[in-house]
């Protein structure tokens, strides 16, 4: 175990690697000096060399690649083009409401999706099982944002149960910032726990025909009794791959529902960042992104390993 | 052939007919302006009701068709391009430096969702269909990739592959003229689901600006802009967005429909 742990570690570096040199690549190529930008076009030569210096970009490409990455490995990432303030600072604060944000679609998906899936698997082919494939059916093709805006559109504007937009912050109150986030987190999750409930739903058919089970039902179990003994417990191993799958998703799909419901979150971050041209906020934001992505896939991939001692030996 | 293929296949073309129809004719002109006669609900005249500058919402609906099937279609066929082609050499080459090298480069692109992609290319290059058309189909190239050498390995494995490398056929030639047949029903199931993929990511880069650019319309802008208007002008909100379900919907049955039909051999479990 600890072998095969040791080897996705250097793995992951190694991704993490290339993936930061690719991200500082592409956005090296982008047209304009970010100082001229800040000072505008009558800006002395000398005031601009030192802004340069000041934000780090007077030395050679790979050296300020390995600024860069030195930088955040320490936590700096550096300082924003336009509002002069830390990255890390600015990263931190709006990290408050996407994170939250993308584990509470995550469990509403799960808390949704388990039940549904294990009752379609039980009634395969009955009404309840045709219903819930259906459903999920739909639930797959819904544009997660447009969703969101429909939900505005009945529980805020016309319901008038939840505010149509913006974030009530954490220092009112846990709850205060959980019903800010409740519209936007049943807009993430809803289509992904159309999906999970399908993977889960298939797991456990496949399950439900091996052997084992006949045997659990021969020696006297129930139906009842065998699905949720056996079943339910060796079918939740793919099940849980694609959770963690779902969390990168979830984050990359906050970007997008944090639009609709004017979320000051990492979203809204990188699209002013954008539109600014503060380009080191899209390059820190982009590579955060990334990192949770390979970094999710490894703790999976090391929680499968730990479940299945088979797959220890495939790399 | 089941339920799903027929309702798939009809409800794809039925927007595939939109956008082709589109090209010669639409009940208004899309760009129009006639502020005179904007916001109306759907009606006899305006069958999906006009926008805020009294554009007629079912010609605006036509041509966004056109924008998200190119978009999507030129994203799966640049994944294809390149998925398949490394996912054959990969397989031909099992186990090699080649093989390790484009393996990890997928895992590599797979850390970077299409969105992420295409936060890079707009912050460097600017937003636009293109960018928009690179974003999804680079992270459609390590999909194909993937399932081109799965199916690939397993079929090099077989006996008629062996014959042909008996009568002297080198790796490339058998991938090309006995592997990329046999793979080719997979190719095609699989491009389907990355289309309908492909028309939900077009919608989310649109919608958040990333996307095609004024005046062409596209269904992810359309509903941008309804937003503000979506407590008093529902219809801007909805109707754009039962055009995406249909289109996606649509491609999704019919790729689980071509499945069943292609491959009548696999009990297919349908996640």
């Amino acid at each position: 175990m600890l072998r095969y742990a040791l080897k996705r570690l250097i793995s992951l570096m190694i991704s993490l690697a290339v993936a930061s040199v690719v991200i500082f690549a592409v956005i090296e190529v982008a047209p304009g000096d970010p100082a001229s930008f800040m000072l505008g076009v009558n800006a002395q030569e000398d005031t601009l060399a030192a802004l340069r210096a000041e934000l780090g970009l007077d030395g050679s490409k790979v050296q300020r690649y390995f600024n860069w990455v030195g930088g955040m490995l320490v936590g700096d990432f550096g300082t924003s083009y336009t509002y002069r303030t830390p990255v890390s600072q600015m990263i931190a604060d709006r990290l408050w409401v996407s994170l939250p944000l993308a584990l509470y679609a995550l469990t509403l998906s799960t808390v949704i999706a388990f039940p549904v899936g294990i009752y379609a698997a039980a009634r395969r082919g009955k009404p309840g099982d045709l219903t819930v494939m259906g459903a999920t059916q739909l639930g797959i093709a819904v544009p997660n944002f447009w969703f969101a805006m429909m939900l505005v559109l009945i529980f805020a504007i016309n319901l008038r149960w939840f505010n149509a937009g913006g974030f009530a912050g954490w220092d009112n109150g846990f709850w205060t910032g959980i019903h800010s986030l409740t519209l936007p987190a049943i807009a993430l999750a809803l289509p992904q726990a159309a999906i999970l409930a399908r993977v889960m739903r298939s797991s456990l058919l496949d399950i439900l025909g091996e052997d084992f089970m006949r045997t659990a039902r021969a020696k006297g179990l129930s139906r009842r009794q065998a699905l949720w003994r056996h079943g339910v417990r060796n079918a939740l191993i793919p099940v849980l791959t694609i959770i963690g799958l779902q969390f990168s998703f979830l984050l990359a799909g906050s970007i997008i529902i944090e639009q609709v419901f004017y979320l000051p979150g990492l979203g809204r971050l990188v699209f002013q960042a954008i539109s600014a041209r503060d380009l080191i906020v899209v390059e820190s934001v982009v590579m955060l992104l990334v990192f949770a992505v390979i970094t999710v896939n490894f703790l999976v991939d090391l929680a499968y390993a730990a479940v299945d001692p088979r797959l220890r030996s495939r790399t | 052939m089941s339920r799903n293929l027929i309702l798939g296949a009809c409800l794809s073309s039925l927007v595939l007919l939109a956008a082709l129809v589109s090209f010669v004719w639409t009940p208004y002109d899309y760009a129009a302006l006639n502020i005179p006669e904007k916001l109306q609900p759907p009606n006899a005249e305006h069958l999906f009701g006009t926008d805020h500058f009294g554009r007629d919402m079912f010609s605006m609906i036509m041509v966004g068709a056109r924008t998200s099937i190119a978009v999507a279609l030129v994203a799966v066929g640049i994944g294809m391009a390149l998925g398949v082609p490394l996912g054959l050499a990969a397989a031909a080459r099992k186990g090699s430096w080649l093989d390790e090298v484009i393996m990890r480069g997928n895992d590599l692109v797979f850390a970077f969702p299409s969105l992420v992609i295409a936060i890079l290319i707009t912050a460097v290059f600017g937003a636009g269909a293109i960018n928009a058309i690179i974003a999804i189909g680079i992270f459609n190239i390590p999909v194909f990739a993937r399932i081109t050498r799965g199916a690939a390995l397993s079929l090099w494995e077989r006996e008629f592959i062996l014959a042909a490398r008996v009568s002297g056929k080198g790796a490339a030639r058998i991938s090309v003229e006995h592997i990329l047949p046999n793979v080719a029903n997979l190719l095609i199931v699989q491009g389907t689901i990355q289309f309908s993929l492909g028309i939900l990511a077009e919608a989310g880069l649109s919608y958040v600006g990333l996307g095609a650019q004024p005046p062409t319309p596209s269904w992810g802008r359309m509903l941008a802009d309804a937003q503000t208007m979506v407590s008093f002008a529902p219809h801007l909100a909805l109707i754009p967005g039962l055009a995406i379900i249909i289109t996606v919907l649509g491609l999704n049955l019919l790729g689980d429909g071509l499945r069943d039909w292609l491959d009548p051999r696999i009990r297919v479990a349908r996640a």
